[in-house]
């Protein structure tokens, strides 16, 4: 928007591929003024160096491929911002845990005050953050010099994965200061779309009633090639994994098709996927608050309803 | 480490933020300023109840001497301290501001009574259900230049510091972290419990501490302007459908999502 704007992405990945919110980042980064910069931090990122060249939009490509960088802390990725992160006017990095632990973190280094979750650039300095778990949309506008920011990644279009051509360029490690170790990561293993970016999730709530029962969702996510999501009362009971939850303070998702099973629809869940295209519902409480938000809604115990739809799926 | 030698003087700080009841839902002013907060109930910030809880359970394994309370913001800010001694934590800092106060300033208060007390170990709610911002905690590990440990599911003391397992979006993440630290508490950590009523009536004769910002030597700065609040478009409740084979005909042929 300004020729004076220079943007600098922090790239979010697994040391193996890309993820997909950093395509998200991009486009927001060329909203405010392309084009843009990307930092990768990592171990053996040759290929995630070359993926993020690659992408439509961006200019340059900063490199840290260095062994401390296997697992890093987000002390370490911050010390990494700070060090390389001086002619930049706006640094964004995804709203994931990753980024949503970096960037004020990396602010407050820097004694600026961050912006988290944009979900729209209004011009280089304003920006429209969701507030109350998405039910106030805020419109600020921050005075600090240099924009920290997470972006919601669901609020933009990814930015093309092929057709750029960045230079790409090795930065040397920043210190650090050894007071956080890498003990072990504990990763739940799927073979589906991730979260996220998956173009249909199947959602279960308390109403599965057991573990066990969420294999008639992943049943129907990978007849309809989508991921497995859950409620906050799915995941306390301990049904699924805690990276299953979506809501207020989980993942947000806006797949194009969002199927909610046995959830009752707190606000905090409906904060975490009524931006999705189309919402169908199944409940068999008539009164659940989902249903309110839902495109199709479907009255009917879900031990019933599931079956009856993957049978009507495969026909 | 120093704190395993006399865990009596071990001190804990527990920010903690007044806010909406998260049961409540919200409603933004006619005039676009911002969300009604008049007459509507309040309550702890339901993370800060989970920071309050693992500081009290720490004290109570005998890791920890002292729960101390801080919160910022006006004067009723002090009922929110008091909510979290009835649960058991010994005493509180308010600092005293009607200024609006954005996380930075907040990290920097907190820092200053951190400093001042000598607190070993500082827990943090991992947002505030209000301005969902997920920044504070963050900000004080970066100006204190202490370990962080965000979104923690769990928390031992060792004799290394503390090991922590976060909640990350992959799955899960154990990280070793050198004491005195910070850390936030994601919400599967512990269940809060609730305060009894003879610990409601003991909390009223702990002590909190007013101080101004100035006391602290933190100057109350602003950077974010709110422009406007308005409400998210809304989302028009749908129709009903009677079964698998209608739920599937509309899927294919009215949303084309499948």
């Amino acid at each position: 928007m300004s020729d004076e704007t220079k943007v600098l992405v922090i790239a979010e990945h697994d040391n193996a591929a890309l993820y997909p919110g950093t395509l998200n980042t991009v486009t927001a980064g060329v909203a405010i003024g392309a084009p843009v910069d990307v930092l990768v931090a990592g171990h053996g990122i040759g290929e995630i160096a070359a993926a993020c060249a690659a992408v439509a939009g961006v200019a340059r490509v900063l490199v840290a491929d260095h062994e401390i960088y296997a697992h890093p802390s987000t002390e370490e990725v911050a010390a990494l911002v700070v060090a390389n992160g001086g002619d930049y006017t706006h640094i964004l990095a995804p709203a994931s845990t990753f980024g949503k632990a970096l960037i004020p973190y990396a602010a407050a280094l820097r004694d600026l005050q961050s912006i988290s979750d944009i979900s729209e650039v209004v011009s280089a300095d304003t920006f429209v953050r969701p507030i109350y778990a998405g039910n106030a949309l805020a419109t600020v506008r921050c005075a600090d010099p240099v924009k920290m920011i997470t972006v919601r990644t669901t609020a933009f279009d990814a930015a093309a994965a092929q057709g750029g051509g960045a230079s790409v360029e090795n930065i040397p490690a920043a210190a650090a200061t050894g007071q956080v170790q890498f003990v072990e990561q504990a990763l739940s293993a799927s073979e589906r779309p991730e979260l996220t970016s998956a173009r249909v999730v199947v959602s279960g709530g308390r109403g599965l009633q057991s573990g066990d029962n969420f294999t008639m969702l992943e049943q129907l996510a990978d007849r309809l090639g989508g991921a497995v999501g859950a409620s906050r009362a799915a995941v306390d009971a301990g049904f699924v994994p805690n990276d299953y939850q979506v809501g207020q303070t989980g993942k947000v998702v806006a797949p194009d098709l969002y199927l909610a099973v046995g959830i009752s629809g707190a606000i905090q869940h409906l904060a975490g996927m009524k931006d999705s295209k189309c919402i169908v519902a199944i409940n068999n409480d008539e009164e659940a608050p989902i249903f309110q938000v839902a495109d199709y809604s479907w009255n009917e115990d879900l031990f019933a309803a599931v079956p009856a739809l993957l049978a009507e799926l495969e026909k | 480490m120093h704190f395993l030698e006399d865990a009596r003087t071990v001190k804990i700080l527990v920010p903690v933020k007044r806010v909406i009841d998260a049961n409540i839902r919200v409603r933004v002013k006619p005039d676009r300023s911002g969300v009604d907060t008049d007459n509507v109930k309040m309550a702890m910030n339901p993370f800060c109840e989970i920071a309050v809880e693992e500081a009290l359970r720490i004290k109570e394994a005998g890791d920890a001497g002292e729960v101390i309370l801080f919160s910022a913001g006006p004067s009723r800010f002090q009922e929110t301290i008091r909510t979290g001694l009835a649960m058991g934590a010994d005493r509180g800092v308010h600092i005293h501001t009607d200024e609006p106060l954005e996380p930075l300033v907040v990290a920097k208060m907190i820092a200053a009574v951190a400093e001042k007390e000598g607190a070993d170990l500082v827990i943090l709610g991992k947002q505030s259900i209000d301005g969902d911002n997920n920044q504070t905690g963050q900000m004080l590990a970066a100006i204190m230049g202490r370990p962080l440990g965000s979104y923690i599911s769990e928390i031992k003391k060792n004799e290394d510091g503390f090991a922590i397992t976060r909640e990350i979006d992959a799955g899960l993440e154990k990280l070793q972290i050198t004491s005195p630290a910070v850390v936030t508490t994601d919400l599967r950590l512990n269940e809060p419990r609730y305060a009894s009523l003879p610990n409601i009536m003991k909390a009223k004769k702990k002590p909190i501490e007013a101080l101004t910002p100035e006391d602290i030597g933190v100057q109350v700065s602003h950077r974010m302007e709110i422009l406007k609040v308005v409400e998210p478009p809304a989302r028009e409740a749908g129709v009903m459908v009677s079964g698998a084979g209608e739920l599937v005909d509309k899927l294919k042929n009215e949303a084309k999502v499948i």
